[in-house]
């Protein structure tokens, strides 16, 4: 199925990275958006006031983003595809209804432009400080997908997949921006809405009397149904048995957690997307994502000019971690550089996954600003031997 | 003293006797009847409620297919777990705000939020006055038992002062929550208050609900006669309903400044408001084809499906 | 002559007496008899009173028990409803 051309602007333009994941939210099918204004996300619910009402469908700003982030969740189950937007604060506010979504298995997806932190922090400036927090914010074992674009272009197409992303596996899908990104103003291409893929939900053939919510399936992904279609089904965030009735037995418990593990894991292929530039032969390889991609690229250019042969992987998707690659790639350099900017948070993953086979040098960055490239490729020199 | 109405029309059972004595319960249809017992104590006040939301349904003879009910947590967020309609058991305190979701999304369903009033009114209160102000459709019935029954029985914003909870060991003291008053001066155009006594009013005022467009609450106190009313030397269930008998005056025309809940005095009840203003549905419409005239495209049905 | 009767599910009471006290023509009684929970349910110990009015329905929190109105043909004598459920 490929987009419906009402919500595609096709052309080429000059976005900002927020402006253009609104455009990748409504090319991906969202017909709803539910919003509470916090810097520096606000500009996505801005354009998607404003186009959606000439589109079809309906935005509402909500008194909080708790009523945001389950609104969404609310239309969705009437048959929309929806979305929200914040940042730190709200992002720590939506983390209940984050669980909501991953119990249910209602497809929706969170757009958090990531900004200083703890508390308030730095509202306008720049952090990639809640990598951990979209992994583990909410209370329980939950999988969990998330996606960090580098550039406004990005915005758009990881917007996109991160709505297709949470039809095929009934998830909540993360789209990890950050402020730089979410402010830059880049060339954003957005092509005709025939070459743009879009996955429709997976809805029930069955008939009411016969349709169980929660039943299984070969992929671990139930097919849905939505509220006023006469199926009289009944959604819980209580652990549920396939007819989504409450059953709180440790049997119940781990047959549901399990397979909301499970669907993720064994959809791993389609859901991991990494990039790698000159991986192969290099002693030292930067692992970088979202904005500090693109000065991590600035430092790896001057290492090379030192002799270095240092090579570059991306993480597209953050989570789920690819775990397996980065093993591999461990076993086969001398050094993984990880500059982002937080304490420390995905480097803890590399380190994880190296599993001793290599030197993990984090560069760590409390926020505020990108790195001096001059920092990461300190790093690339040590992890060198250099 | 108040009284009880009889039910004016009584249902018809379509087989003669000798026949087949046993018609159905007509809230049995509204019922899971594979979840049957329910998880109420004896002389809990929720079920009556559904008894008369069941009844109320059938005489509005609404398309069930298009009646959702959205409960919050605690005992009466357990309703929508038993009802027999397109059920949502959210978070605790943002039933509302799932609603808002599912109506705006489609605006063909009559969505129908059934919760306690800790959920509704303490965790949830800012929902309550924000789908208040913009008149909502939503319905909103309210089961305030005094305190939060779920977790055995603590304070809440509606507890009368002086009750003993097991957070209030020696008393609240803290005003209780007066919910009438304060939805109706958030924007609600129909606010009613009844007791589980009041079976036929209650169900009357829920048939109102269910016919007409806007923002629509409902009050009904109930026992709880586990945690509340055994803790306050109260009784039982039944004392509790000969009590509400006793003490509750009927007034349609009551200020609702003063009809604060208090642990023994009087309980005003009535329908006390209903008046016509533009739902936020009308509303959005109406000032978006203002502004874009033609190039606004409506929301109507399922609109959000893509 | 009774006008109606009443069904009484008698496993799902818990014996509230919220039929008893509020049946208008006063037709029913706690049962000396148990169910498996323990709990006395209802029975018609007037049956030729009962209205049907359903009163009883409307308050019965266990959805237990519901009254029901005979057609207005019907002339035989209702009969009393024992366990249902």
């Amino acid at each position: 199925m490929h987009a419906d051309p009402t919500g595609v602007l096709t052309g080429t333009h000059f976005l900002n990275g927020d402006q253009a994941c609104c455009e990748g939210a409504l090319a991906g099918g969202a017909r709803f958006s539910a919003g509470y204004p916090i810097t520096p996300s606000t500009e996505i619910v801005e354009r998607f006031s404003k186009r959606i009402p000439t589109i079809g469908g309906v935005f509402i700003q909500m008194e909080d983003e708790l009523a945001a982030s389950i609104a969404i969740q609310g239309a969705v189950w009437a048959g929309a595809k929806a979305f929200t937007v914040t940042s730190g604060p709200g992002f720590s506010l939506m983390m209940e209804h984050i669980g909501l979504a991953a119990m249910t298995e209602t497809p929706c997806v969170f757009v958090d432009v990531q900004r200083g932190g703890p508390s308030t922090g730095l509202p306008t400036l720049p952090a990639q400080g809640d990598m951990m927090q979209a992994r583990f914010g909410s209370h329980g074992d939950y999988p969990c997908i998330a996606l960090c674009p580098s550039s406004p272009q990005e915005c758009f197409t990881l917007m996109v997949r991160a709505m297709n992303l949470a039809e095929e596996f009934r998830t909540p899908v993360f789209l990890m921006m950050d402020e730089v990104v979410g402010h830059m103003t880049e060339r954003v291409q957005i092509p005709p809405a025939e070459t743009i893929a879009v996955t429709p939900r997976k809805l029930t053939d069955k008939a009411p009397g016969e349709f169980r919510p929660y039943e299984d399936s070969e992929d671990l992904v139930p097919p849905m149904a939505h509220a006023g279609e006469g199926y009289q089904f009944h959604v819980t965030g209580l652990t549920h048995d396939e007819r989504g009735y409450p059953s709180m037995t440790p049997a119940t418990q781990a047959k549901l957690i399990r397979r909301l593990r499970e669907k993720i894991t064994r959809g791993m292929d389609r859901i991991t997307q990494v990039e790698e530039d000159n991986v192969d032969g290099a002693e030292v390889v930067v692992v970088s994502y979202g904005i500090t991609m693109r000065v991590a690229q600035r430092a790896i250019k001057l290492a090379r000019a030192e002799g270095i042969a240092v090579g570059g992987m991306r993480l597209v998707t953050v989570w789920p971690f690819p775990e397996e690659r980065i093993h591999a790639l461990a076993g086969r350099v001398r050094a993984l550089v990880i500059p982002e900017l937080n304490m420390g948070q995905v480097a803890l993953e590399v380190e994880r996954c190296a599993r001793g086979a290599t030197q993990v040098i984090p560069v760590p960055h409390a926020g505020a600003t990108v790195h001096d490239p001059q920092q990461i490729l300190d790093a690339i020199r040590k992890g060198a031997g250099r | 003293m108040s009284t009880a109405e009889t039910p004016t029309e009584m249902p018809l059972c379509e087989q003669a006797p000798g026949e087949n004595p046993i018609c159905e319960n007509p809230v049995e249809q509204f019922l899971r009847t594979d979840r049957m017992p329910h998880i109420w104590c004896p002389g809990c006040g929720i079920g009556t409620t559904v008894n008369c939301f069941a009844r109320a349904l059938l005489k509005t003879g609404l398309d069930l297919r298009k009646v959702v009910v959205v409960s919050g947590i605690g005992c009466t967020g357990r309703v929508a777990g038993y009802v027999k309609l397109d059920s949502f058991h959210t978070t605790h305190g943002r039933a509302i705000p799932f609603a808002t979701g599912l109506k705006l999304a489609n605006p063909e369903l009559t969505v129908v939020v059934y919760s306690g009033d800790g959920d509704l009114t303490s965790i949830g209160g800012n929902h309550l006055i924000h789908a208040a102000r913009r008149n909502l459709d939503l319905k909103v019935i309210c089961v305030n038992n005094l305190t939060y029954s779920m977790t055995g029985g603590q304070a809440a914003a509606t507890t009368p002062e002086d009750s003993i909870t097991t957070t209030s060991p020696y008393g609240a003291f803290e005003p209780a929550m007066n919910i009438p008053h304060l939805v109706a001066a958030a924007g609600a155009t129909f606010v009613a208050r009844w007791t589980t006594f009041h079976v036929a009013q209650t169900m009357k005022a829920m048939q109102r609900m269910l016919t007409r467009r806007g923002f629509s609450f409902l009050e009904v106190i109930s026992p709880c006669p586990t945690l509340y009313q055994r803790r306050n030397q109260m009784g039982d269930g039944l004392d509790t309903m000969k009590h509400y008998k006793e003490v509750s005056v009927s007034n349609n025309n009551a200020n609702l400044a003063e009809i604060g809940m208090t642990k023994s005095g009087q309980i005003t009840v009535g329908n006390f408001l209903e008046i016509e203003r533009p739902d936020y549905l009308e509303a959005m419409r109406a000032q978006l084809r203002n502004r874009l005239q033609e190039r606004y495209i409506e929301v109507g049905g399922a609109p959000c499906q893509n | 002559m009774a006008k109606g009767t009443v069904a009484i599910k008698t496993e799902r009471c818990k014996g509230c007496s919220f039929c008893v006290e509020f049946c208008p023509p006063k037709v029913l009684a706690l049962s000396p008899v148990y169910n498996a929970k323990g709990y006395h349910p209802p029975q018609l110990i007037d049956p030729d009173k009962c209205t049907g009015c359903d009163l009883c329905g409307m308050y019965c929190p266990d959805f237990a028990i519901h009254g029901f109105r005979f057609p207005k043909a019907a002339a035989e004598p209702a009969p009393t409803v024992g366990a249902a459920a």
